[in-house]
């Protein structure tokens, strides 16, 4: 009967708790405007595979202008490129797989990044020096270098690009977190764990961690913006993801020796780039504006 | 007098925040009037809108803020209607406000006397050296040792009596008209706050300032004040003298007031305070008619729930108005509950030893050159040789200031930190060199602590009840789910809050609240010693009475021992069965409540009685005002650790000798030179008017 309660509470607040933070988006148009445009990528990625496309690896007929008709009566919507494949299709399609990556990878170096820098600044000492240390050597290095290494390397596959980004930007996330957790360690709240003796790895993950969301959130945008860059970068240098599958930063590499004669085959992808990580920045934008607010 | 125009008029003044749940009406129709060199008070609880009538005047209320109607009035001029250019040329020259936090009102990284220059320099034309000049004279008439030092010094260099000394000269620079203080010595120490409010008054007869001091704490209006305003929830209550309003008081909040803070013969069970019931109503939650009606003994349907109650004159007193609806047909006997009266209870057995304990750090310095030195590694000796014990079921208040190694102590007894050397004995058991994680689980029950700051003591990511589900499993007083829960509810029974408060989040509480959670989470593991550090300090007074009662009503049920820190002596002689008063790092004085508060003291002691502020007319304290500040533990002086501020040295011996430790009676020791026959003459601090001495 007990649970009955527990859960009768608990789900309710939760389902209110996330009206209301949806609801605390409306003080900013800036973060509505962000989160449309991330949605708007979003609900096209998932709905790739039942949207009537064509194979966006299929050869249709090369270098065809937007809105020109196809042999089968349809219509190339923006274009086809120099292999004859639907930049439509693949744009979209190609929006799955960064959403899927930078997501991932974004993920795999907040745990990294936090891991660290709870322990760093928790701990203190040692661990935090060495931590520290690490932190600064892998900064210090230029992250584009560091990208070509780990993946002339290991490889461009999906696995190696979460790998390389989790290394270029899990010290930034250590730094932050760390910082955090310095000034948050000498709440009451700590003081009472450990006074009843609670082990550190409780303090670290349960006492800590959650009350460092906050600025977290807000960071955390902005790196899916900069790790959707990273991808697309890795994408133009030829190091993306392994072809024929469609990428953002591949599809405008392949312009590049056709000049200006295919136009929109370059700025078709570059638009989709842009306003996704658009989207990112103007929803950090506005989620740290809100949060100023209170 | 009455030709004289007022240097400070608010009329019906009406302030209002914009916020995401509409207009927040923070001020309403509130008056006042400020004559030349005289002192207002301004008091009330946290969030009765103090401050902001404070930051109205100074035209400062952020973006949301407006004023909404009414006028204020410098110098007859309507400030509303000045442009900002003429605000900003009245702002630091004609007024001066004085905020709490000294370091946030200076500029870290500019030198003392070049911020101090800025003043003169703005305001009026002057050359750099005059305006130095005048900084410097200044920094002496705030009577800071030193002043050409200070004036070299950034802000962080020096301490924060002198940092909110050094503000008040910056205030003082350009001879203001009118000074507000906005709780200027809140973040002091009660020694150097005695200092600071002396030099406000000498400051404001001096230079003839007309001031608006703003405070929650009665016995510093008392001190500083001619006239005092007493605010609620908005409005002003009560106005008048600070006699009138002290002594012959006319609104059921101010009475309140007064019966809720510990004045010099309250008793904890004999004449316990009254807390005011429910709490400050929130700006949209208020009610009808009277805002404190529903909190109000002498609340009466039909007459307090009808219109909006104005302020009218009491009778026969010229200028004191209350806001009551009936204040001439209270019956204050009738509201005077019969205050339940506790049975005190005998203290048990000893369960806490504390003997020859110290406590030293090793502080590594960075600097190179003391490396070279060969001092790298200093020795900050934060307790020397503590010893005192506490009886089951006893109050042992632990008194000091800040730096006199309270907190240290309450950390190697929870076992956050390891002794140095000595004994810390509960229960038979050694615990001076067991960390916290080597002791048992119920051991760790066993003695348990409520903290200072309401606002950090839970933590705001979980759920109440989850946290203190997680206290009672920790300390293995029940495993099963359905029975933690019981024993969750049973604890917020305990502490008089309603069950479905398991489910909130620390942030839907207020500040009380809060603190009685984390009464408790203390008391879950039914601990034989609970440490209270400063448990009420954070809170307002009405609120403290309440959580201090309900502390003491659990301890006398459970016959728990309390330690209870502290730096308010008026509410360790309310509370406390036995008194030990540190100063850094060493007990200076012991002995029971009566022994430590009546003469002979120890001349800390001494000082610090005369240094509470005493909210009650009739009280006499003798006026100590001890110089300087609190040195560091990091260089503490030779000799006896108070011989640099002691008004009572008698010589060489005090700075080369630690003094003994003397037993004036089985029990009552202090720390000191000084010969009993000097002893033997002290006269007691405080004294009653009525000729009765209470200490």
């Amino acid at each position: 009967m007990t649970a009955e309660i527990q859960s009768n509470d608990t789900s309710p607040s939760a389902m209110s708790k996330f009206f209301k933070s949806v609801g605390l988006l409306r003080e900013s148009p800036i973060a509505i405007f962000g989160l449309s445009l991330i949605l708007f990528w979003v609900i096209l990625a998932i709905l790739a595979p039942i949207l009537p496309l064509y194979d966006p690896n299929a050869p249709l007929e090369p270098f065809k202008m937007p809105l020109s008709d196809a042999r089968d009566g349809g219509l190339y919507w923006l274009g086809t490129d120099h292999k004859g494949r639907d930049i439509l299709s693949r744009v979209i399609f190609g929006a799955q797989q960064v959403l899927i990556w930078a997501t991932t990878a974004t993920a795999v170096a907040y745990i990294v990044g936090m891991l660290m820098g709870v322990v760093a600044g928790y701990l203190g000492g040692w661990w935090d020096e060495v931590i520290s240390f690490i932190s600064n050597v892998l900064l210090s290095f230029p992250v584009i270098v560091l990208y070509i290494i780990i993946i002339t390397y290991l490889g461009a596959t999906g696995f190696n690009i979460v790998l390389a980004v989790t290394f270029a930007s899990a010290p930034g996330i250590m730094r932050i977190v760390r910082g955090l957790v310095l000034d948050l360690r000498t709440r009451d709240y700590i003081f009472a764990a450990q006074t009843r003796g609670e082990s550190a790895m409780y303090i670290m993950l349960v006492e800590l961690l959650p009350n460092a969301r906050g600025p977290l959130i807000v960071d955390a945008c902005l790196r899916l913006g900069y790790t959707t860059i990273t991808i697309a970068m890795l994408g133009y240098l030829g190091l993306g993801l392994p072809p024929p599958d469609p990428d953002w930063g591949k599809m405008i590499a392949e312009t590049q020796p056709l000049g200006s004669f295919a136009g929109h085959m370059a700025i078709v992808p570059a638009a989709a780039i842009s306003s996704l990580v658009l989207g990112f920045n103007l929803l950090a934008d506005g989620l740290r504006e809100i949060s100023m607010k209170d | 007098m009455e030709e004289q125009t007022p240097i400070l008029e608010c009329r019906n003044l009406c302030i209002s925040y914009d916020t995401r749940g509409g207009e927040i009406p923070a001020v309403i129709d509130f008056n006042m009037k400020v004559m030349p060199g005289q002192g207002v008070g301004i008091v009330g609880e946290s969030g009765c809108g103090k401050s902001t009538v404070a930051l109205a005047i100074m035209q400062y209320l952020g973006s949301n803020g407006y004023i909404k109607s009414g006028e204020i009035f410098f110098h007859g001029r309507d400030m509303r209607t000045m442009s900002e250019e003429e605000l900003r040329a009245l702002r630091g020259s004609k007024i001066a406000m004085i905020y709490q936090e000294p370091m946030a009102s200076l500029n870290p990284s500019m030198k003392i006397g070049d911020q101090l220059a800025e003043v003169p320099l703005f305001h009026e034309d002057v050359t750099v050296s005059e305006a130095k000049a005048r900084a410097l004279e200044l920094l002496e008439a705030v009577k800071l040792p030193d002043p050409k030092r200070i004036m070299d010094a950034y802000p962080h260099q020096i301490s924060g009596g002198q940092q909110q000394r050094v503000v008040i000269a910056m205030a003082l620079l350009s001879k203001p008209d009118l000074l507000l203080l906005d709780e200027p010595t809140t973040a002091l120490d009660v020694t150097v706050e005695r200092g600071i409010v002396e030099l406000v008054k000498e400051i404001s007869a001096e230079f003839g300032t007309a001031m608006v001091y703003i405070s929650h704490n009665l016995g510093l209006i008392l001190d500083t004040c001619d006239r005092v305003t007493v605010m609620y929830s908005g409005e002003a209550v009560e106005d008048g003298t600070v006699n009138e309003v002290f002594d012959e008081m006319c609104h059921p909040y101010t009475s309140g007031l007064f019966a809720s803070i510990p004045l010099p013969g309250a008793d904890k069970n004999e004449r316990p305070l009254v807390p005011i019931p429910g709490q400050l109503p929130l700006p949209h939650q208020r009610p009808q008619g009277c805002f404190f009606g529903p909190r109000c003994a002498f609340f009466k349907a039909g007459t307090c729930d009808q219109e909006k109650v104005p302020m009218r004159p009491v009778e026969g007193e010229e200028g004191h108005t209350v806001r009551c609806a009936r204040f001439e047909d209270i019956d204050w006997a009738e509201g005077d509950h019969e205050a339940v009266t506790v049975k005190s209870v005998k203290s048990g057995k000893i369960v806490l030893d504390v003997k020859n304990m110290k406590k030293y750090y090793e502080v590594r310095s960075s600097s190179i050159f003391s490396m070279i030195r060969g001092d790298a590694v200093k020795t900050v000796k934060a307790n020397e040789n503590i010893n005192f014990n506490a009886r089951e079921a006893e109050t042992v208040a632990i008194v000091g200031e800040s730096g006199c190694g309270k907190s240290t102590f309450a950390k190697v007894l929870m076992g956050l930190e390891e002794a140095t050397d000595g004994q810390v004995i509960l229960n038979g058991e050694d615990l001076a060199h067991v960390s916290v994680q080597k002791r048992k689980a119920r051991t760790v029950g066993h003695l348990q602590m409520v903290f200072q700051n309401p606002f950090d003591t839970l933590n705001p990511s979980h759920s109440v009840g989850s946290q203190i589900a997680r206290v009672i499993r920790k300390f293995g007083v029940e495993k099963d789910p359905d029975k933690v829960r019981e024993k969750v509810n049973e604890l917020l029974d305990l502490v008089k809050l309603p069950r479905d408060f398991a489910h909130r989040r620390p942030r839907q509480l207020s500040g009380g609240q809060k603190q009685r959670i984390g009464i408790a989470r203390a008391f879950a593991g039914n601990p034989a010693v609970v440490v209270a550090d400063e448990p009420v300090s954070a809170l307002d007074v009405s609120v403290q009475a309440a959580v201090t009662g309900l502390l003491t009503e659990i301890q006398n049920d459970l016959r728990s021992t309390l330690l209870f820190i502290s730096h308010d002596l008026s509410v360790v002689r309310y509370l406390s069965d036995r008194v030990v008063v540190m100063y850094l790092g060493h007990i200076v004085e012991q002995g029971t409540t009566d022994e430590v508060f009546s003469p002979p003291y120890h001349p800390y002691t001494e000082a610090l009685l005369s240094a509470v502020p005493i909210a009650d007319t009739s009280v006499e304290q003798k006026q100590i005002i001890l110089k300087g500040d609190i040195p560091s533990a990091m260089n503490p002086p030779p000799g006896c650790p108070f011989q640099t501020r002691c008004p009572r040295k008698i010589g060489s011996i005090c700075e080369t000798e630690m003094p003994p430790v003397k037993e004036l009676s089985s029990g009552h020791t202090i720390l000191c030179h000084l010969e009993d026959d000097v002893l033997n003459a002290m006269e007691p601090v405080i004294v009653t008017h009525s000729e009765e001495k209470i200490a």
